[in-house]
């Protein structure tokens, strides 16, 4: 049995200490966001947050983020109440295929934790572990600008948002 | 298409009335009439309105395409279109994509031309469907029907008496037999198409929802790999499979001749199965490929079928005038799907196997898998659900196989299997290599002469239709062998699509050089051979230019008549500053243009670069483009198709070729097959959507892949003088092109 902190909900998952954290996720919590790319750490399709930094989950054993803080593209917002960042994608239409989206959704959600106004250019960087292959590219990076625009404006309205349920 | 046809009311009645009883899912055979005009679009294929649309008792409204989404934005458009001309809200509108058991037959979504072939046949049955509804309306109301409007899905008279569709027509068929010609709505009236209405498919895609396939998940399912072997060719000698029969999970190994799978209750399980399975399997692992260097070479020594789709004077013969004369390479490259192959697999207690499946085409799917398992077609049903972004023929329909394949060995329990990345680089149809020899005369006042391109490429389609075209059932005893290779005739053309210029050469001789045998699995990858094709003619374009000594973009417009042609070039041109750009050192212009298999959309791409001389590295500093895709439905679905086709491109002409040696594919991860990232984008992309009011869709999915290619070429060749002339332009070509050059 492993104790998973998952979007702020303590989840205990029996399954075996190695399996990839991407698995549990999916199979076993049902959370459809984090997909599989290339179980290499090459792609970034399977992005989530682990106590703030942005990890490949196809290549975390499930056993070594028991505890921490997990945070999946489930955990932002929902289709009728998106987070900023989710409602900046909408807004830019910042997707094709969108396959690679929810794990470009949660690398730049590290992003804009730690720098509230990045430059196109600290964008672009951050960016360079997620793939994408449909081109979308230059709406992701508008689409990030845009969260982090719209983060900045809320900012001193309304308290820092608390994770939403899944 | 804008122009108002004069159909009575009463025609559609009769029409229908004829063939109440002949719905069926051939109805071209079952209708048994003789159509003396074709019908619009896909309409003629199948001609039933109820295979369209269909009114549901509460008033909302149902769509049927045969299409599918790729992530090209293609459901959104659909609606729009029939929310126009049935004239209800978007939002009423429930979308059905391909599925065998429900939506019309449209073959493949390939080729750009679902808004041709679906768009078009929902424009017009969507016209038709409410000049039927407006015709009940009028029997039920005992109103004469020029007196009735439809607005909002509702027929109403003038002093707001009337009916809704739901009450009209609602959980009724409307088995009416479409008509040639539609009262279409004026352009000029329009109010949901031409808007940028956002994609229906997004918000669920950015906060979890079951997307995709992958994302599949029925009661009692399980997860199923499976051991490919190690190269093409390969045969299982041996496998033992104790050791994993013991393994934790697993429920049943599937060995049939040389394939072999693996079926666990969980996924991570599955994988392990496979690993397992592959290090107890041994192979028969024959040299099969040819020496990656030489490819080129053998690709123009192997016997060819010659075919001249242009017939003109050889240049041979010419005396005067300067022949200039290049050669132009694209590599095989990878369509490398984010997310690789998958499908679902249920094999139910009456025998019926449904297969769930990002193919691009269900029904030629289901036929395929029903001859692999040698079972009657109706015993098998495909049922479309995204996958990631495909851009043609990948391992989709390869992926449906194995879920058959493994269902049926597990009957009662849905299987869901998905590659592993390095199969999904290693087995999925590349899309082709090619060669282009190009040849002109240049007259004195710069005008080109005369003309000859010859292209040396395999197949570009090896799409499903037969067991023989899917990959595992290569591997099962007894093996289903691939057909030899076809070509796709023009005027689509596959690996000579877009060889002929839309220039106005005096003199032009074509030569397709089909070379029907491959070293490399191939097939179709976005643009087929407009890629490679546009690369090279738009880049002898510049160079003749050059020596012409006449501005790249002035020596196009001279040579070119097509209005639509000069306008995509001009806006491009203007758009990006292209007369006035005063581009600092090391930096370079270019453009490219095609008109994708010169029958659907325009696009002209004009791209500024920077050359570090020193690294022979190519910096993308920005892009621009003009489109023309006629009417427009969905602008910024347009634009979001020219900005991915522009940087995927981008992607393909700087970093991607398959590598290979004698045994096998050596590009089997993202380490291997490098692609474009983040910090290699270009600073900024911009593309202007040009609209053409009533004119007829011109699909845009592949539009900017060719001119893309030659545009970086030719920026290269402005910034320092190097013309690199193979795909794709790495630094060590550069370099050697400006050694070339000094």
């Amino acid at each position: 049995m492993v104790a998973l902190n998952i979007n702020g909900h303590s989840r205990d998952v029996d399954v075996a200490e190695d399996v990839p954290l991407l698995y549990v996720l999916r199979n076993d919590l049902e959370l459809n966001g984090a997909k599989f790319g290339c179980g290499l750490a090459q792609c970034g399709a399977c992005t989530v947050v682990v106590d703030g930094e942005a990890m490949f989950s196809c290549v975390t054993p499930v056993s070594s983020v028991e505890g921490a803080e997990i945070i999946t593209v489930e955990g932002l917002g929902t289709e009728r109440d998106p987070h900023p960042l989710q409602a900046a994608f909408i807004e830019e239409q910042a997707a094709q295929c969108g396959y690679c989206i929810a794990g470009m959704i949660m690398r730049a959600h590290t992003l804009l934790e730690s720098n509230s106004s990045p430059s196109e250019d600290e964008i672009r960087q951050h960016m360079a572990p997620n793939l994408c292959r449909c081109g979308t590219h230059a709406r992701i990076v508008r689409a990030v600008r845009r969260a982090a625009e719209m983060a900045s404006a809320e900012e001193g309205r309304t308290p820092a948002r608390e994770g939403a349920d899944q | 298409m804008n122009e108002m046809s004069h159909v009575t009311r009463r025609g559609f009645l009769a029409g229908g009335g004829a063939i109440v009883v002949a719905f069926s899912m051939h109805p071209s055979s079952a209708i048994g009439q003789e159509q003396e005009e074709p019908l619009p679009g896909s309409l003629d294929e199948n001609p039933l309105l109820d295979s369209w649309i269909r009114i549901n008792a509460d008033g909302t409204v149902t769509v049927l395409t045969g299409k599918v989404e790729l992530g090209q934005g293609i459901k959104t458009a659909l609606v729009q279109i029939a929310a126009e001309e049935l004239r209800v809200r978007p939002e009423t509108i429930e979308l059905v994509t391909a599925d065998t058991d429900v939506t019309p037959d449209e073959g493949y979504t390939a080729g750009s031309q679902s808004m041709q072939d679906s768009g078009t046949a929902i424009l017009n049955a969507a016209a038709q469907a409410r000049e039927i509804l407006i015709a009940e309306a009028a029997a039920r109301l005992g109103v004469p029907a020029d007196r009735l409007s439809a607005t909002e899905g509702r027929v109403e008279t003038s002093d707001g008496q009337g009916v809704t569709y739901g009450e009209i027509a609602g959980g009724r068929f409307l088995r009416y037999e479409a008509l040639p010609t539609s009262p279409l709505s004026e352009p000029s009236q329009y109010t949901v198409v031409g808007k940028p209405i956002p994609r229906t498919d997004i918000p669920a895609k950015v906060s979890g929802g079951v997307a995709y396939v992958q994302d599949l998940r029925l009661p009692d399912m399980v997860h199923a790999r499976v051991v490919r072997p190690p190269s093409h060719g390969a045969r299982l000698r041996a496998v033992d499979v104790s050791r994993v029969e013991a393994a934790p999970g697993v429920l049943k190994i599937v060995q049939n001749g040389s394939y072999l799978g693996v079926i666990a209750e969980r996924e991570e399980q599955a994988i392990r199965a496979m690993e397992m399975l592959a290090e107890e399997a041994t192979w028969e692992k024959p040299e099969t490929l040819p020496e990656r260097d030489r490819v080129y070479s053998i690709l123009q020594e192997l016997p060819d079928e010659e075919k001249v789709i242009r017939e003109g004077p050889t240049l041979e013969s010419e005396t005067t005038g300067d022949v200039l004369e290049a050669t132009y390479l694209r590599p095989y490259q990878m369509h490398g799907a984010i997310g690789p192959s998958c499908a679902v697999g249920l094999s139910d207690e009456n025998g019926m196997l449904t297969i769930w499946t990002h193919s691009q085409g269900v029904y030629p799917l289901r036929n395929s898998i029903a001859e692999m398992l040698r079972v009657p077609q109706s015993r098998v049903r495909c049922i479309h659900m995204e996958g990631s972004g495909c851009y043609g023929h990948n391992g989709a329909d390869d992926a449906g196989a194995d879920a058959a394949l493994l269902a049926v060995a597990m009957p009662g329990r849905p299987v869901r299997v998905q590659w592993m990345r390095e199969q999904e680089h290693a087995w999925e149809p590349y899309g082709s290599i090619m060669a282009m020899r190009v040849r002109a005369r240049l007259n004195g006042d710069g005008r080109v002469g005369a003309w000859e391109f010859d292209v040396w490429s395999n197949t570009h389609s090896t799409r499903p239709g037969g067991a023989g075209l899917l990959m595992p059932a290569w591997h099962i005893d007894p093996p289903f062998i691939p057909p030899t290779p076809a070509e796709i005739p023009q005027p689509a053309g596959g690996g000579d699509r877009n060889s002929i210029p839309l220039y106005t050469f005096p003199e032009m001789r074509i030569v397709k050089h089909f070379v029907p045998t491959m070293p490399l699995r191939v097939s179709a990858l976005r643009g087929l051979g407009a890629y490679g094709n546009v690369f090279a003619l738009e880049s002898f374009v510049d160079e003749l230019a050059k020596n012409a000594g006449i501005d790249p973009v002035d020596f196009r417009l001279r040579h070119l008549e097509d209005e639509r042609a000069r306008d995509v070039i001009t806006r491009c041109a203007e758009r990006f500053g292209w007369a006035e750009a005063d581009l600092s050192q090391g930096r370079g212009k270019g453009m490219g243009f095609a008109r994708y298999k010169n029958l659907a959309a325009y696009a002209a791409v004009a791209v500024e670069v920077e050359v570090e001389r020193e690294s022979g590295g190519i910096r993308m500093i920005r892009a621009v483009a003009a489109d023309d895709s006629g009417q427009v439905v969905n602008p910024d679905g347009i634009r979001n198709q020219i900005e991915g086709g522009i940087i995927q491109s981008a992607s393909w002409t700087l970093f991607e070729s398959v590598d290979f040696d004698n045994t096998g594919i050596i590009s089997t991860d993202w380490n291997t097959y490098p692609i474009l990232r983040f910090p290699d984008l270009f600073e900024s992309v911009d593309v202007e959507v040009i609209d053409r009011p009533g004119a007829p869709f011109l699909g845009t999915g592949e539009a900017a892949q060719g001119p893309t290619a030659a545009a970086i070429a030719n920026a290269v060749a402005d910034a320092v003088g190097a013309r690199v002339r193979e795909i794709p332009l790495t630094p060590e070509r550069v370099l050697a092109a400006l050694e070339d050059e000094s």
